[in-house]
């Protein structure tokens, strides 16, 4: 069960010709897709495509009456592969992932298909998490349509247009014979807007008609001769094929005036904060009327010479705005200009930062200091940067955290109290909400190598006493840490404990269910238990901790695997269900079954005032958003006091910390009895009674030495 | 660039903090503009920052006049109409990052604090001063209306979302009348009743929010002073105002009735005695801080915290109606509180007669024998009798306390720190002032109680080192605060080192 339910969306993918879709960005693609008859679809989750994936999740129906296939692949890599159904039939087939790490993943798969090239319209569509907010690595998939040869489309940010690019896109992949990347920003995947949508198209071939009649042509195959002939190919036909196909389409678009001195040639995607920018500088209007020429590319590989040769020539300087590095596009003008023999001077990288997301105030300075250079009539005057009201340490940082009650937490806790008794340890890291664990308050990570490489990142370490831990989740596992990290670890005799975090779901991307999920899902076996797949690789020390909360449990079962003589990998599966999904599923029904009348019980964790000192050690190994700080009620006492607010979900973390950490008497945990039976309520008051009786001994007591 | 787009486009950031409801605040705007003739775009970027991190949610609206505008996806430092923060910290953040601008943004924030995690977790008090972010609103928004929200939305049983849209509704900054905003929540179809109500008391306190510093209202109002009720209280207090300056009697008092409550009039008493020399010695600075913050630290010292102690503050009436109060437990709800408790071996000799409590803890051989019934925390149901009996003798035996091993060490360690206060009071009321603020180091249980002691024990050898050197009391205070600064005692050695100060064995512990 995904966090967020699409059902409205789904209805949306239904529209026909004249309805108007409202919706995200990556919504826009996913109705694009059904219209332009794609065969089949597949992908893996994460920010910024994840709800591509949960939307076709969700449509099971509609896309079982259009006939289209769809899948949640295991990995990018299985998803890219999947293209092979293009290879020989006239199928059109997208994959979807979050870029630039799942195109790593991914590009074995790719090159091959971009190899031997495809019959039908293949489309890769990459949600490109650069710029604020992005959790990865800041690299270009740029570079991944270069090397392989794929075509690469960057349309500029508005429904409309990114609507018609994916269209656009499969007719360029079947004109060309190559694979086509959309690349869609993070601001745009989420972006809101409208367009005007056509009917849906059955494909014209679906995958079971084309299995049922195979074709074989061991010329799209990559094996020698095959190979040789590939690249030959590539040059000769597919490319010229593609430019062909751009130009006729006009695929790129012309903006403001036909001639001028000077002219900016921009990466479709930029487009919109380039116009802002222009707009901040009195050179366009709201509506993009701008006053400097405009070539804005629109398919950012490849490029047209003789497109833009015609720009440029006439003008003596021209700005290129390209987000990102290297500046491949940059280097690619150069050499055009120098071959069609023109003396225009570019400017780029000269005046734009060399790094870092182009939001509009960055483009509005890089385009100033262009002007500056190239048209000083035009130049804004230099403008004193206006000095910040407040300084960096006036407002704390706010670094991502785990979720209120999430069951990682206490794993983290554990291992603090295991590292208080042993040392610290070399911990090599993975992908997914369980990385938060690098961040304050608990400190815990030394590397992240990528997605199921927690294993692998730790299988340099040949302990000689102290071993290396390495984390997973278990998306990261069924993702690849199966094989990469256990089945390595396994065949190389490494002695490293790796603890893999099992919450039931792709936490991190959205609640996704995987392999192991306990839930039961009509369209997807689950419930494959990560410790049989490790003993089915041949790990013989596994331990299953069904419940993370108990942090003794933990500390002690990690203890174990720290220590412990036994040869080879250690494993640990750490279970407790994602507090965000449970919460979902559970909290409707409890509400209703205390409607209903029935005994039902609510635990949340409180502190008391008076016996808490305000030294905070409790939110060092918790840092649990519910857990916080407040004024001190103690007129004498002057350091805030731990609290706990309504929002608890009373996981239990704070009574066993307190507990496993010997830490202090202030925590309480409250139940709350629903509708408790009369047996219950009787013996409730009699013991209520006796308890005020001592209370009131006590009171008096109290009275008689009180100030 | 502080003027309006001229063509009429409106340009709104929201800065939340994942779970607040931010993306449900652009939605209910988008659907607003959209149903009264505006093109409206929203963005985020909100990856793995829905955890709990901060959010910008941006929209820009455009009257729609048939050609597309073309709108950007990130607000521009310089070129935002209105901002709407879900925290103070987050208002701040926005002002920080330039999307404030004076003579034009419209900023709406509330003002209560939902504390960083860097906040939070310092061993003192971390917490980031608001009126430094309140200030900065005031003098550099256009407008600033802001109220606590997130208290609103509790009263009104809503949420901070809708509190916010009510907020901007009533700021007048969108050109949209009150009822097309309550259609937008309307039409969202989710929890229309309440967020209706948290709309509404949303649009009721931004007619009232404060438009100036001045008006804004302080977090802790002054407490009054604590009256004598009592005889024994009339005694107490008639000392205080005889024998201590007019800048010591709040603690004092207050120290008093702490002291009173903890043990009996005796006790309260005995403050007074260790209290009185000091205040002779001191030479009036700062309205007497050497005697106030003697008083204070003493009273929390004679106050320490043992298993007896805990065992009343548990078993108290007024405790349990606290705890009913703070879980919000209704009438018809029954509550059983569980207590984490955790006495090791240490602290059960500590609470017998001392010589037996000493004969144990020198006895290695009894020790590992009674230790393992010691190795478990506690689950103490205290709204069971066979939990609340036990404990609530426990708390009688506050009679005998005097005779416990606790009570010996504790005093001994209090003359020790009186001592030294003294003798440097002689000479530097200054440097005594600091070592009075240090018994701050001194609190928690266990682990915690014993760092606290350690850290403070090589800062009192650092005085004896140091006592006739100039410079001592920034030393003390440098000292104390690197103390303070981490779990381990790295800083503090560090600044020793810094201060060439060599680490012998600790004065006091
Ligand atoms: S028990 Fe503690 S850790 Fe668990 S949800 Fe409540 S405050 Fe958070």
């Amino acid at each position: 069960m995904a966090e967020r339910s699409f059902k409205k969306e789904v209805e949306d993918l239904r529209l026909g010709a004249g309805d108007i879709f409202h919706g995200e960005g990556i919504l826009a693609v996913t109705k694009a897709l059904l219209q332009s008859g794609v065969a089949y679809v597949g992908g893996y989750q994460g920010s910024p495509i994840s709800h591509l994936m949960d939307v076709f999740a969700d449509a099971n129906s509609l896309l079982t009456e259009l006939g289209v296939h769809f899948e949640a692949s295991a990995s990018e890599a299985t998803a890219a592969a999947m293209l092979a159904a293009s290879v020989n039939y006239p199928l059109r087939g997208a994959v979807a992932w979050k870029s630039v790490v799942g195109t790593n993943v991914a590009s074995d798969a790719l090159s091959n298909v971009a190899s031997g090239g495809v019959t039908g319209g293949a489309l890769i569509i990459v949600g490109e998490d650069y710029g604020e907010g992005s959790s990865i690595m800041q690299e270009r998939t740029h570079a991944f349509a270069m090397k392989s040869q794929m075509w690469l489309l960057d349309p500029r940010p508005n429904l409309t247009s990114i609507v018609d690019m994916v269209e656009a896109g499969f007719q360029l992949s079947e004109a060309s014979n190559t694979p086509v990347m959309l690349e869609l920003r993070v601001r745009a995947c989420h972006m809101t807007g409208s367009f005007l949508a056509k009917d849906n198209r059955r494909p014209p071939l679906t995958v079971s008609q084309a299995a049922a009649a195979p074709v074989r042509d061991t010329n799209r195959i990559v094996l020698p001769p095959a190979n040789f002939l590939h690249e030959q190919e590539k040059i000769e036909k597919r490319w010229p094929a593609a430019l062909a196909f751009i130009a006729e389409n006009k695929l790129n678009e012309h903006m403001g005036p036909a001639d001028g001195d000077i002219g900016i040639i921009v990466q479709g995607g930029m487009f919109n904060a380039l116009n802002r920018a222009l707009e901040l500088l009195g050179l366009s209007d709201s509506f993009g009327n701008s006053q400097l020429p405009i070539l804005c590319l629109n398919v950012t590989y490849p490029l047209l010479p003789s497109e833009i040769a015609a720009f440029c020539a006439g003008k003596h300087s021209v700005l290129i705005v390209e987000e990102g590095q290297p500046e491949f596009i940059e280097h690619e003008l150069n050499t055009l200009l120098r071959r069609a023999d023109l003396t225009t001077k570019l400017y780029g990288k000269g005046v734009l930062p060399r790094a870092g997301e182009y939001g509009a105030h960055v483009l509005r300075d890089g385009v100033a200091g262009f002007l500056r250079a190239a048209a000083p009539a035009l130049a804004p005057p230099e403008q004193a940067p206006i000095v910040p009201a407040l300084a960096p340490a006036d407002v704390p940082q706010r670094p991502a955290g785990f979720c209120t009650g999430c069951p990682e937490r206490p794993i983290f806790t554990a291992m603090k109290l295991v590292e208080r008794e042993l040392g610290p340890s070399h911990v090599s890291a993975d992908i997914g909400c369980h990385l938060f664990s690098i961040l304050p308050p608990f400190n815990i990570g030394n590397t992240t190598m990528g997605y199921g490489l927690g294993g692998a990142g730790a299988s340099a370490f040949k302990p000689d006493g102290k071993r290396a831990i390495a984390i997973m989740g278990d998306g990261g596992f069924w993702h690849n840490g199966l094989t990469s990290g256990i089945g390595n670890a396994v065949f190389n005799k490494d002695d490293t404990v790796t603890l893999i975090v099992d919450n039931g779901y792709s936490a991190a991307t959205g609640g996704q269910d995987i392999l192991s999920s306990n839930a039961l899902n009509d369209d997807r076996s689950t419930r494959h238990p990560i410790e049989r797949a490790v003993r089915g690789v041949g790990g013989n020390w596994v331990r299953t901790r069904t419940n993370t909360y108990d942090v003794a449990g933990m500390r002690d079962t990690l203890r174990e695997a720290l220590t412990t003589k036994q040869a080879g990998p250690k494993v640990i599966v750490a279970q407790s269900e994602c507090m965000l999904n449970k919460q979902r599923r559970e909290k409707p029904l409890v509400a209703k079954a205390i409607k209903a009348g029935k005994r039902m019980t609510r635990e949340r964790f409180g502190i008391d005032p008076d016996t808490c000192t305000g030294d905070h050690s409790c939110i060092r190994l918790s840092g649990c958003p519910s857990l916080s700080v407040r004024p001190n009620p103690d007129p004498l006492r002057q350091d805030p006091i731990a609290h706990v607010d309504n929002s608890c979900v009373g996981c239990g973390l704070c009574g066993e910390v307190s507990h496993a950490a010997v830490l202090c008497p202030s925590f309480y945990k409250a139940t709350l009895v629903h509708n408790p039976g009369r047996w219950e309520r009787l013996r409730h008051a009699l013991r209520g009674r006796i308890i005020a009786s001592l209370q009131n001994l006590q009171a008096r007591s109290l009275a008689q030495r009180s100030f | 660039m502080v003027v309006p787009n001229p063509e009429g486009r409106i340009s709104l950031a929201i800065l939340a903090l994942g779970g607040q409801g931010g993306g449900v605040l652009a939605d209910w705007i988008l659907a607003t503009a959209e149903a009264n003739g505006f093109i409206a775009q929203g963005t985020s970027v909100p990856g793995v920052a829905q955890r709990t991190g901060s959010t910008i949610y941006y929209i820009e609206l455009f009257p729609a006049v048939g050609t597309p505008p073309v709108l950007a996806l990130s607000p521009v430092p310089g070129d935002v109409d209105i901002v709407i923060a879900s925290e103070l910290m987050e208002a701040g953040r926005a002002i920080q990052r330039g999307f404030v601008s004076a003579g034009r943004t419209v900023l709406i924030g509330s003002t209560h604090r939902i504390y960083a995690i860097a906040e939070k977790s310092a061993r003192h008090d971390g917490r980031r001063p608001s009126e430094r972010i309140l200030e900065a609103a005031f003098a550099r928004a256009g407008r600033f209306i802001g109220f606590d929200m997130d208290e609103a939305a509790s009263r009104a049983g809503s949420v901070i979302s809708s509190v916010m849209l009510g907020a901007l509704a009533a700021s007048g900054a969108l050109p949209f009348p009150r009822a097309a905003f309550e259609a937008a929540i309307t039409a969202g179809g989710i929890a229309v009743p309440a967020n209706l109500r948290g709309f509404a008391a949303g649009w009721d306190a931004a007619g009232t929010a404060p438009t100036s510093l001045r008006e804004q209202p302080t977090e802790a109002p002054a407490m009054s002073l604590p009256a004598p009720r009592s005889a024994t209280g009339h005694t107490l207090a008639a000392r205080i105002s005889a024998e201590l300056p007019p800048g010591a009697h709040r603690n004092s008092l207050e120290a008093v009735k702490r002291l009173a409550d903890y043990q009996d009039a005796a006790y309260a008493a005995l403050f007074l005695d260790r209290l009185k020399p000091i205040a002779d010695l001191d030479d009036g600075t700062d309205n007497h801080k050497l005697t106030a913050e003697t008083a204070r630290g003493l009273a929390l010292w004679m106050s320490y915290e043992d298993t007896i102690r805990v065992a009343d503050l548990k078993t108290r009436d007024t405790r349990l109606a606290r705890v009913r109060n703070e879980v919000k437990a209704g009438d018809a709800e029954l509550l059983r509180v569980t207590e984490y408790m955790h006495p090791r071996l240490q602290e059960v000799c500590e609470t017998l007669p001392a010589g037996l409590g000493r004969f144990i803890l020198s006895s290695p051989a009894l020790r590992g024998r009674l230790e393992r019934f010691f190795q478990k925390g506690r689950h103490v149901e205290t709204t069971q009798l066979r939990w609340f009996v036990p404990l609530w003798l426990l708390a009688q035996a506050r009679t005998y306390r005097r005779g416990t091993l606790r009570y010996q060490e504790e005093q001994h360690r209090i003359t020790a720190w009186l001592g030294l206060l003294t003798s440097i009071a002689r000479q530097d009321v200054a440097a005594a002032t600091e070592i009075a603020l240090t018994q701050r180091l001194i609190k928690g249980y266990g682990d915690t109680f014993e760092r606290g002691l350690r850290q403070f024990g090589l800062i009192a050898a650092a005085i004896e080192s140091r006592r006739n050197a100039p410079g001592l009391a920034p030393l003390i205070a440098t000292l104390r605060d690197a103390a303070l600064a981490d779990e381990t005692d790295t800083a503090l050695l560090q600044a020793l080192a810094a201060a060439n100060i060599g680490v012998v064995s600790p004065a006091i512990a």
